[in-house]
């Protein structure tokens, strides 16, 4: 029975007969919780734009594809040695070896050969399937991720094989930021349910740095969902950066539970390219005085379409949640912002701030904000608002009047849009990264 | 000339000729268009010339883009400069200066000889270096939005340098400053306009010429004295049949 809630695909049939297939031979750790997962997609369907969190955001066409669905599959020896140069040239052009470790997945396996870890005690950087029987695993896994209502996370948790777990120790800094290269190879549709569990121990502190690496003749459908667990005191600076072929299609849920003290940031940087994008990003604040911070830039081209979806849930007094969310809208491509603050009646004296800005660089961009706050305790600090607009044309004039041709102003102009965001980032050579990123995909517009 | 905007005739006819090495005040009642002759003559989008020509130096500047008008050497100081936050100072001129070195076949300045230049300017019409390096100004007061006018005005050397209304707003001691700055840039090469409401400036800057605008067309010229006039009798007196 579908409701006008759902779309009906013959997508759903098949995963259910590969959900099936699975019950039946591979039996572990995790087989009653995949199993209500799959009750609760079942359950939930694919959402259509009926659903309110789809309005803007119309999936059919990718759930009309015919996707491989059994993707971990093997990579041929010519494929590895490929891929190792793609990520040399990658990592190259964003920073000198020594600066980072690095971890590499390709088609959401673990690469060892290609990957540079620490060997630091009380860091364990591992795949979720090898993490199974570890403690602080067992503990969190599934823990975070609100599959109730989320067609998208109960699937994923239905039907992922295996993923990423990072854990670190209390009282230990891991020295140098991870850098998660995501290498998505293949040349027929495929979908990737992909898993990631961050757990950090009391005073620990961690900094990734998350890119993907596509080479993709056909559609692929990345269905990503995060759990990230802060302890006391706990510190994470978490950066998205996505930019990748056009046949890429990303949902993604990252959903944290943060504790006392804790400071969890959010950075997600969305470039032309990848044709659909919809992040969700949750955050459970759950104890008292803690902080978070949320920061996006998009810049969408050709009929991109680039959806971030927030909620932030302040349930304990005195914490703190800053938001900014800036996009610039090109060519006929779409931008979708949903941000939700939620104050508890627990939640006394909480700071909340949330903002996002867009502006609309072509006739036949399209924005969709919808900022939103709901407050239940009387002695909070909480704003939100939502602008949408052009490049300014004094400030236009101004630059030109000065012997700047049209291009580079604008350059400047959207540069110093997003220049609040970019600032930050806490890694100088992101930071450069970013900032290069944006002139070569400005540069291309007219 | 004949120009104007949104299909109102604001210039009605208006002559001017500006030799290299002259200072020309452009006074006027509120709403004669010296503010509109300032926006025509920098390429504001907007601004229609209807009827006539510009030249520089013998060359038509009407079909240029604001930026090559720039780079071909016409600079004006805006009455209200805009505040651009996130762009440094410094970073925008560098980029302006190195476009409009481009346009004449010149090879950017290195970082060295930019550096030396800017510290050279600065001094030289007494603007702040600690403003230099911040976003263009953002947050500036009145005067040094101004003041930063000029110095741009300084690292460009344009040959036709047009202030609007650069005066208002100043007290008298950013006011001294500002009109330390151009005399020191005053030379037989470059030019300037002054458009200003008040005789006040030309106490400080001296203009070999004073024009009178009123609607949309110049009804007066003279010299020094004419400002001075001005100031005594108000513009009734010439605005007046």
């Amino acid at each position: 029975m579908t409701s006008i809630k759902q779309l009906e695909s013959p997508l759903t049939e098949a995963i259910a007969a590969l959900f099936d297939r699975r019950e039946l031979s591979n039996q572990d750790g995790w087989s009653a919780y995949r199993k209500a997962a799959m009750q609760e997609f079942g359950r939930l369907g694919f959402p259509s734009v009926k659903n309110e969190e789809w309005r803007f955001t119309n999936i059919l066409p990718l759930v009309k594809t015919e996707y491989v669905l059994d993707e971990m599959a093997a990579i041929s020896e010519a494929d590895m040695a490929r891929v190792q140069s793609l990520v040399q040239e990658h990592c190259a052009g964003i920073y000198s070896a020594e600066e980072v470790y690095r971890l590499v997945l390709v088609n959401g396996a673990i690469v060892p050969s290609l990957s540079v870890l620490p060997a630091q005690e009380g860091v364990s950087i591992q795949s979720l399937r090898a993490a199974q029987e570890h403690p602080q695993c067992q503990a969190h896994f599934g823990t975070v991720l609100q599959i109730k209502d989320n067609a998208f996370a109960a699937l994923n948790s239905a039907m992922f094989e295996d993923g990423l777990f990072v854990h670190i120790a209390d009282r230990v800094a891991l020295e140098k930021p991870l850098h998660v290269v995501k290498v998505l190879l293949g040349t027929e549709a495929t979908m990737h349910h992909s898993r990631d569990l961050f757990v950090l121990g009391k005073h620990a502190e961690l900094k990734v740095i998350e890119t993907y690496i596509t080479d993709i003749a056909a559609p692929v459908l990345v269905n990503a969902a995060a759990e990230v667990v802060l302890a006391e005191n706990a510190m994470f600076d978490h950066y998205d950066v996505q930019k990748a072929d056009n046949n890429l299609r990303i949902i993604q849920r990252t959903e944290a539970t943060q504790n006392k003290h804790s400071n969890y940031s959010n950075y997600i940087f969305t470039f032309p390219g990848a044709a659909f994008v919809r992040n969700n990003l949750a955050l459970h604040l759950n104890e008292a005085d803690l902080e978070s911070h949320l920061y996006g830039l998009y810049i969408s081209a050709a009929t991109q379409l680039v959806d971030n979806h927030t909620e932030v849930h302040h349930k304990m007094p005195r914490g703190e949640s800053n938001q900014l969310y800036k996009g610039i809208v090109m060519d006929n491509s779409r931008a979708v912002f949903n941000g939700k603050i939620f104050v508890y009646q627990d939640a006394q004296k909480t700071n909340a701030f949330q903002q996002s800005n867009n502006i609309l660089f072509s006739d036949n961009a399209t924005v969709h904000a919808k900022p939103q706050l709901e407050i239940f305790a009387d002695d909070v600090k909480c704003s939100h608002g939502s602008t949408i607009g052009q490049l300014n044309k004094d400030a236009m004039f101004y630059l030109r009047s000065r012997g700047i041709g049209e291009q580079q102003a604008k350059q400047l102009m959207v540069e110093a849009f997003a220049y609040d965001v970019v600032e930050k980032v806490k890694l100088p050579f992101l930071k450069e990264y970013l900032n290069q990123m944006m002139v070569a995909d400005m540069g291309n517009q007219k | 000339m004949h120009a104007s905007v949104e299909g109102k005739e604001i210039l009605k006819g208006l002559n001017l000729e500006v030799k290299a090495g002259e200072v020309h005040a452009i006074m006027g009642p509120n709403g004669a268009g010296k503010s509109s002759l300032a926006s025509v003559l920098a390429g504001r989008e907007a601004y229609e010339v209807t009827e006539g020509t510009v030249t520089l130096d013998g060359k038509d500047i009407l079909e240029l883009a604001p930026e090559d008008r720039a780079r071909e050497g016409v600079f004006l100081a805006f009455q209200y400069p805009i505040e651009i936050p996130g762009v440094s100072n410094i970073n925008f001129l560098k980029t302006a200066l190195n476009e409009i070195r481009e346009y004449r076949g010149l090879a950017p300045l290195t970082a060295k000889e930019f550096l030396q230049r800017s510290r050279e300017k600065q001094d030289l019409v007494e603007f702040d270096a600690k403003l230099v390096n911040r976003s263009l100004n953002e947050g500036f007061s009145g005067g040094e939005k101004k003041r930063n006018e000029i110095f741009q005005l300084a690292m460009l050397e344009p040959k036709l340098a047009i202030l609007d209304e650069t005066d208002s707003g100043l007290d008298i001691d950013a006011l001294r400053i500002v009109s330390r700055g151009v005399n020191k840039l005053r030379s037989k090469d470059n030019a300037f306009i002054l458009i200003t409401h008040y005789q006040r400036l030309l106490d400080y800057i001296v203009p070999d010429y004073v024009h009178v605008l009123a609607d949309g067309k110049i009804v007066k010229t003279g010299g020094k004295e004419l400002a001075l006039e001005l100031e005594e009798k108000g513009y009734d007196w010439l605005t007046k049949n």
